[in-house]
């Protein structure tokens, strides 16, 4: 199968700012992929020039066999954006906008039930301004999935959530079966709970890939037994602990193993790349 | 292009602008300051006037309600287009909704179609507002001949694209949506101080009227007094002549430049993201 987005050598310069330094990814069809990396890491720039938004100053890019430099209405068509931020506040209600958003399209869902699935069918009748934050970013996804596409951007979409209405949010993506969506976030835990591959993004490169269970060799990380008299680093962590058992006589007081977490894998990579 | 888009089951340029006109008036009309500051200023200006100044202009039996009338459609029609377009275009810049719109398959065409739809509906309203005040209350008298009704339509019509299309390229101007309104709103008074609508050309000192006479509401409201002041009040104007020529060459120099402006500075980005 073809990718559903395919980036190589991607750069990008503000003025003196070097936003982007060469990247690459590969996103294939169905999957969710999740860019992750602290602020300024260049997550928006990736998404918007994939967009379309924003031009690119080396690189090739393919976004479903599309440049995006030379976007068409049919290529609108098939791809969805949720962006950063979007703060309009017009006098319409939410079944207005999605209904005139529809139209759009050349093969749209049914407004209503999109309303539904975003969870805003008790706030169909609302108009924009009288919803929260979090019904807000609502909406968004549900004009970015209105015409059906086969590929969502969604750019930090629960930034400044509480964490039960990020919890909600997430059940919403997971519930967009068959959609390649592209999310960017700087909370490890938004892409650990959505993402089926992430890519860590510091300074404008990509500096890790992968499933994020395996995350910069984390599988594979040598595990620590840590002790009340001691701490070893080791590949064998079952024979250290047997180990120390008979040296103990039967239990061995204090004792832990522990793998590198996800966030300790993460703090790394961006340890790493902070320096000059 | 549209032919095979449509080929092709994408929905049409002229069906997505004859929606989003919709959906523009529905909106406009729902925001209460706009309504307030664009739509309803001039008529209320009209009441006022009209109530205030009562007196006929010596020797030429023109009323001060006949000039109001005739500078106060002038004003509105630049209201709802200039004016209007001119903050909520900054507005929908800065707030982004012109990148989430560029973002999905609405032609752009689809999206200036639908603002001059709803600014030709808001002025056709603005403008029957006006007039039935003016008939009501100060017994204005309509044109009787085609030739009035002919001129009143050519003027409005320019008038109405001017405005629009200045409307459009005002936008780039304020740097923020909370800028907006003021950016666009205060040389909109200044020039219709200047143009003759609140005080008469013939009180103004020479320079201003040099400075009116480059913008196009000088000459549109000089239009619609050709049409509602008739032969008497000719010799009221600063020539003693409607000269309706001129106003067809200045407001018709003003729909190109307005167009060139356009297309030169209208941008669908903020100016944060690049
Ligand atoms: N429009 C812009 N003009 C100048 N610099 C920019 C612009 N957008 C982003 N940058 C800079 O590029 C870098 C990456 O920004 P961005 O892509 O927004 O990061 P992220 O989305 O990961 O927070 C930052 O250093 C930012 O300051
Ligand atoms: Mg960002």
């Amino acid at each position: 199968m073809n990718a559903a987005v395919s980036v190589r050598g991607l750069t990008k310069r503000y003025g003196d700012v070097t936003a982007l330094r060469g990247v690459d990814l590969e996103i294939r069809p169905g999957e969710v992929f999740a860019i992750l990396g602290p602020n300024g890491a260049g997550k928006t720039t990736t998404v918007e020039i994939l967009e379309g938004h924003r031009d690119r100053d080396a690189g090739t890019v393919s976004v479903l066999g599309v440049d995006p430099r030379r976007p068409t209405r049919r290529w609108r068509a098939r791809t969805g954006i949720v962006q950063q931020a979007a703060d309009d506040m017009a006098e319409v209600t939410v079944r207005e906008v999605v209904r005139h958003f529809a139209t759009y399209y050349p093969r749209p869902r049914d407004p209503d039930e999109v309303i539904e699935q975003v969870g805003l069918a008790g706030k169909a009748d609302a108009r924009i301004p009288a919803l929260s934050g979090g019904q807000r970013r609502r909406l968004d996804v549900a004009l970015g999935i209105v015409g059906d596409p086969e590929l969502l951007f969604l750019d930090e979409p629960t930034t400044g959530f509480d964490p039960e209405a990020r919890r909600r949010f997430w059940d919403l993506i997971r519930g967009l079966e068959g959609t390649t969506v592209l999310l960017t976030t700087h909370y490890l835990e938004e892409a650990e709970a959505l993402a089926d591959r992430v890519a860590v993004i510091v300074h404008g490169r990509i500096v890790a890939e992968g499933d994020p269970r395996t995350l910069g060799g984390r599988a594979s990380a040598r595990a620590t037994v840590a002790w009340a008299d001691g701490e070893v680093e080791t590949d064998t962590p079952a024979a250290t602990v047997v180990e120390l058992a008979r040296r103990y006589g039967g239990e061995v007081p204090r004792l832990t193993v522990t793998r590198p977490s996800l966030e300790d894998t993460y703090l790394r990579l961006i340890e790493e790349r902070s320096g000059p | 292009m549209t032919t095979t888009d449509t080929a092709r089951g994408l929905p049409s340029a002229l069906e997505i602008g004859a929606g989003r006109a919709l959906f523009e008036l529905r909106q406009f009309f729902r925001e209460r300051d706009q309504v307030i500051f664009t739509f309803s200023l001039p008529i209320v200006l009209l009441v006022l006037f009209g109530s205030i100044f009562r007196g006929r202009f010596e020797g030429s039996g023109v009323t001060v309600a006949q000039v109001y009338t005739a500078a106060l459609i002038g004003a509105g029609v630049l209201s709802v287009s200039l004016q209007n377009l001119g903050v909520s275009i900054a507005v929908e810049r800065e707030q982004g909704v012109l990148k989430r719109l560029a973002g999905t398959p609405m032609p752009r065409s689809a999206y200036f179609l639908g603002k001059i739809l709803s600014v030709m509906v808001m002025s056709v309203a603005e403008v029957t507002l006006l007039l039935t005040v003016a008939v009501v209350l100060y017994g204005l008298r309509l044109p009787d001949d085609v030739t009035g009704w002919l001129t009143f339509g050519w003027v409005g019509i320019l008038g109405l694209a001017a405005g629009s299309l200045l409307g459009i390229a005002a936008s780039s101007l304020p740097r923020s949506a909370k800028s907006a309104t003021a950016v666009i709103t205060l040389p909109f008074i200044v020039l219709q101080f200047i143009s003759g609508v609140f005080i008469p050309f013939t009180e103004l000192p020479g320079w201003l009227v040099g400075v009116a006479s480059v913008f196009p509401l000088r000459w549109m409201c000089q239009g619609f007094r050709a049409v509602f002041l008739g032969e008497g009040g000719a010799a009221l104007e600063v020539t003693g002549s409607y000269e309706l020529d001129r106003v067809a060459l200045v407001l018709g120099a003003w729909v190109i430049g307005g167009l060139v402006l356009c297309l030169l500075t209208f941008r669908w980005k903020s100016r944060r993201d690049r």
